[in-house]
């Protein structure tokens, strides 16, 4: 019976982060339309364009290979898990144990191996030039990753997201290196979900273009796919970065489904809080030019490691 | 498998190598030689492989009446020794299979059937000795006989030049290695390990022996700065060969590495983990940097293999910076990382070399800029070559992963070490090891997304077929075992434990009793990773959503012509190549490692001639050491050529000024 119900709530944390990840997509896009005095699309028209694609045929390039119809699906997993591995509403799940931060990371690493590689698939210029962009920024946003969880695992003694959360909970305190790795994390996050200033999630055809350059070739449940483990991608960095520094509200292991109503209530509303801030710096703040970007990975990157450095100079830093 | 019994193995070998000869002109020679190959590998891998879990704290010895009469030859079969009979044996089973089929292409086969065998042979026999006289005898002759396959292709002057830097290279490490040899037996001239490793030596000494050993065997794995020959004779060997020299007899070289510092010279110092850890996160980051905009195929492996070789170092100096203030249980850690990946690495760089030879029987090419589209005409070997690349970036639920995981859990316990500059460098050694990972990811999509996928770029990769079933069964064998390894990691971590208890003096936590072997180095609450169930994960998750839409939302599909934002171009030169892959990334690191340098000669409004861009890279460890080095040696040995000329006094006084020199350093001496 208990096996049962950690189960259920393993299988209610996968359902949840599908649910609502498209959600926090038009929350972003209705709060961003406000900003700029639009009346925007409705919070729903996410799921509306997933329902419809997902209706239609496929058009596919006729030198398509077998990968191009597989690796959505591909990209579309390895993201899902990854977003359901990271605590959103309780630590300490059935499966928590299975991967931790250095793991999912590598996981999204995957999701991008083929997202790349599929940009290359049918041979048009655009794909490889997002292709070869999301390559070279990945260059400096992977190991960017790796270093703040470092800076993350140090604190907390554990790369295991439940125990970080968990650390954080009881150890409440301000941190310089803690500041540091929040602050590389904001600009990874940018990068890694196509977001101002790094990519313009609003464009097709443009030269600067990324992520949109790579799946141009896409369309019917394909691209439904892909657009929904990009709506995966931004949940799984809000959430994550929730998890690590505010991981308030979090039903600890073992609690009962009261604690997880009131976890998942609290979870809503740091989603709230993370697209709201989305939307305002994205509205507040011009887009690079694609050169600057190593730059300012670069700056997140240097910023991880001088968070783990202080970290190893002095615990209590 | 008792010592003697892989003795005969290794004979055996050696006797086949005697008898490809005869078969020379047999029709099926190059089957029948690689076949008996494989299965005497077979049987070593297995013996050996049942010897490390069976009995892993025995230690056989044994001496032959061979060699130096007063010495005889020793040998010894321990854990190590297993552990890398098993990685050996297991690239050269995966290789005979391969060549099995791949053989079939070479025109002169006999210049590679004797030596084969032979190679095989000096490679196992090298981890067995268990004298500096076996040892080195048994190294030299895997050197020359990789050698002579390098110089297979001898019809192409690119491969004499790879042949010659090998074998100048080969002889520094060798020299370097009798040197070390030497230092370690002292003045009683104990050559067997075991007196080797019960002598007590001054720390200085120590020290100058573990230099000379990273001289000997660092050039053999392909350290930098002393990799320069490695990209050069790994791709200039056939395919299969090529596979084993990176997949093998590098760990050979690990092996020798590993044996001189960790067991015979003694306990060990800090500072040579700091030169470790700054030479391996060097290669690393640098190997695959070259990788990241090479053209050529089988030298791109050739580069990986720098980079993951820079890994294992990485790794093995951890462990002795940890070993060094007794934190055995971290220096365990490391160590078994460093070993995990020595198997992996060996596993996958094998595949990838299988899967370039495959390209390069169907092509005829190594230059990736006329390869592409090569998914459709060789669908089963790009699915392996597919896999090969997730697991050669470290993607879960890949093997590699594992091991690079393992290597960021020793990163992260090293806040443990006391000594300030260890603890401010090992964050930038964890850095570089990222950097290095992600750049390998990057390489990789550009080596398998220039290669296979997109529109053919020549008409040679418009005809390519699939290559033969021997070469994809051995594909396909070892994708299987990278897979296996991704998701059973425990398994092989439980085998490697007696490894790290020999020479390290601590193990790893029992690994198979963790629920759906998980894998958890330190303790379950601080970190732990499960191949199997992120496997499980994304298997039923991608059945699971493929059948969701597909019943629910649509399935059909229509062909019609690239979109390509309206402009569709049918000249397959209007795709990314792979130098327009690699532009930002040479741009972003580019002045700093390659000093690359881009010329455009644009002609003048008016002027109808095409407009050019070149650009240039260099290796700058080849201007800033090797060439003013191979200067000052043409230098000297032109100013000694004088000496050639003399007269017949000059040759007479000469003689005499040297006896004279000589009694005097005698008389001196004394």
């Amino acid at each position: 019976m208990a096996l049962m119900l950690d189960l259920a709530a393993q299988g209610a944390q996968m359902s949840l982060v599908l649910a609502l990840a498209p959600g926090l997509l038009g929350l972003t896009r209705k709060i961003k339309a406000r900003l700029l005095r639009r009346r925007g699309p409705p919070i729903v028209q996410p799921y509306r364009d997933l329902a419809k694609l997902l209706r239609k045929e496929a058009v596919v390039a006729e030198n398509a290979s077998w990968l191009f119809r597989s690796a959505p699906y591909m990209i579309f997993v390895a993201t899902w898990v990854a977003a359901s591995l990271i605590p959103t509403f309780a630590t300490g799940l059935i499966f928590s144990w299975t991967a931790d931060l250095i793991a999912i990371t590598a996981l999204l690493g995957s999701a991008r191996f083929f997202l790349a590689l599929v940009g290359m698939d049918v041979g048009t210029s655009f794909g490889g030039i997002g292709s070869s962009r999301e390559a070279m920024f990945a260059t400096l946003a992977e190991p960017a990753m790796i270093m703040i969880s470092f800076t993350v695992a140090l604190i907390a003694g554990s790369t295991q997201l439940s125990s970080v959360a968990e650390h954080m909970l009881s150890h409440l305190e301000l941190r310089v290196s803690l500041g540091l790795a929040l602050f590389g994390l904001i600009i990874v996050a940018l990068a890694e979900n196509a977001r101002i200033p790094v990519d313009n999630p609003a464009t097709h055809l443009e030269l600067t273009m990324v992520h949109e350059a790579m799946i141009l070739e896409y369309s019917g449940r394909h691209l439904a796919v892909i657009e929904m483990a990009a709506a995966l991608k931004l949940l799984l960095y809000v959430s994550l970065a929730a998890c690590i520094f505010a991981p308030w509200g979090l039903a600890p292991p073992g609690a009962g489904p009261l604690f997880w109503a009131i976890g998942v209530v609290a979870y809503l509303f740091k989603l709230l809080a993370g697209g709201c801030m989305l939307a305002v710096f994205e509205t507040s703040i011009a887009k690079m030019r694609v050169f600057r970007v190593p730059e300012l990975l670069g700056a997140a990157l240097m910023l991880g490691f001088l968070g783990v450095l202080l970290l190893f100079v002095s615990r209590s830093l | 498998m008792p010592l003697a019994l892989a003795l005969w193995y290794v004979a055996g070998l050696l006797v086949l190598s005697v008898a490809a000869i005869a078969m020379r002109g047999l029709p099926r020679a190059s089957a029948i030689v690689y076949a008996a190959c494989g299965a005497i590998a077979f049987a070593l891998l297995f013996g050996a492989a049942q010897r490390l879990i069976a009995f892993p704290d025995a230690t056989a010895r044994l001496t032959l009446p061979l060699g130096l009469p007063w010495i005889g030859a020793r040998f010894r079969l321990d854990a190590l020794s297993c552990f890398f009979l098993v990685v050996i044996n297991l690239g050269a089973v995966g290789a005979c299979l391969y060549a099995i089929g791949y053989g079939a292409h070479e025109k002169e086969p006999g210049r590679i059937l004797p030596f084969f065998p032979a190679f095989v042979a000096g490679m196992n026999c090298v981890v067995v000795a268990d004298d500096a006289f076996t040892f080195l005898v048994s190294w030299e002759f895997m050197s020359l006989a990789s050698w002579a396959l390098v110089l297979a292709h001898h019809d192409e002057a690119e491969n004499r030049r790879a042949g010659f830097v090998y074998i100048v290279m080969a002889s520094l490490g060798a020299t370097a290695l009798l040197l070390a040899f030497g230092l370690l037996a002292g003045p009683s001239g104990g050559y067997d390990f075991a007196t080797i490793a019960a002598t007590p030596r001054p720390e200085w000494l120590a020290g100058l022996v573990v230099v000379l050993a990273l001289v000997g065997a660092g050039s053999k794995a392909g350290l930098a700065p002393l990799h320069v020959w490695l990209p050069l004779a790994h791709p200039a060997a056939p395919s299969h060969v090529s596979a084993l020299m990176s997949g093998a007899m590098t760990k050979v070289a690990v092996y020798g590495f590993i044996r001189i510092v960790f067991d015979l010279v003694g306990p060990v110092q800090l500072w040579w983990s700091v030169v470790m850890m700054l030479l391996g996160a060097g290669s690393a980051v640098l190997g695959v940097m070259f990788a990241a905009i090479e053209r050529d195929l089988k030298r791109l492996l050739a580069y990986s293999t720098i980079e993951n070789i820079g890994v294992v170092f990485t790794g093995l100096g951890l462990a002795m910076a940890f070993k060094a203030n007794n934190i055995e249980w971290a220096a365990a850690l490391a160590f078994s990382a460093a070993l995990l990946h020595v198997l992996n690495h060996s596993l996958f760089k094998s595949l990838l070399f299988f899967g370039a030879g495959a390209v390069l029987g169907a092509t005829g090419l190594r230059d990736i800029e006329k390869l592409g589209g090569l998914i459709h005409r060789m669908p089963r070997s790009s699915f392996a070559m597919l896999g090969a690349a997730m697991a050669i970036s470290a993607l879960p639920p890949l093997n590699g992963f594992v091991s690079e995981w393992l290597l960021f859990q020793a990163v992260l316990v090293s806040p443990a070490l006391p000594q300030w500059g260890l603890k401010l460098m090992t964050p930038a050694v964890g850095a570089a090891l990222a950097l290095a990972a992600a750049l390998g990811a990057a390489a990789f999509v550009r080596m398998f997304g220039i290669v296979y996928l997109g529109r053919p770029r020549s008409p040679a990769a418009i005809k390519a077929t699939e290559t033969d079933p021997w070469s994809l069964a051995a594909m396909f064998l070892v994708l299987a075992l990278c897979l296996s390894l991704g998701v059973a990691p425990g398994l092989v971590l439980d085998a490697i434990a007696p490894v790290a208890h020999a020479l390290i003096g601590a193990r790893l936590p029992e690994q198979s009793t963790m629920a759906w072997l998980t894998v958890a180095p330190i303790a379950e609450a601080r970190s732990s990773y499960n191949g199997l169930l992120v496997f499980a994960f994304i298997a039923i998750s991608t059945l699971t959503a493929i059948e969701v839409i597909h019943r629910f939302g649509s399935r059909a599909i229509r062909r019609a012509s690239a979109w390509d934002c309206g402009f569709p171009n049918d000249d397959p030169a209007t795709q990314y190549t792979a130098s327009s892959f690699a532009q930002p990334i040479r741009r972003v690191f580019g002045n700093i490692v390659f000093s690359a340098r881009e010329n455009v000669d644009m002609p003048a409004p008016g002027d109808s001639r095409a407009a050019h861009l070149t650009v240039e890279t260099t290796d700058r460890i080849w201007s800033w050491i090797y060439e003013p080095l191979t200067g000052a040696i043409n230098r000297i040995a032109t100013s000694i050529n004088r000496l050639q000329f003399l007269t017949i006094r000059g040759y007479l006084s000469l003689v005499f000024a040297a006896l004279v020199a000589l009694l005097l350093t005698v008389a001196t001496w004394r």
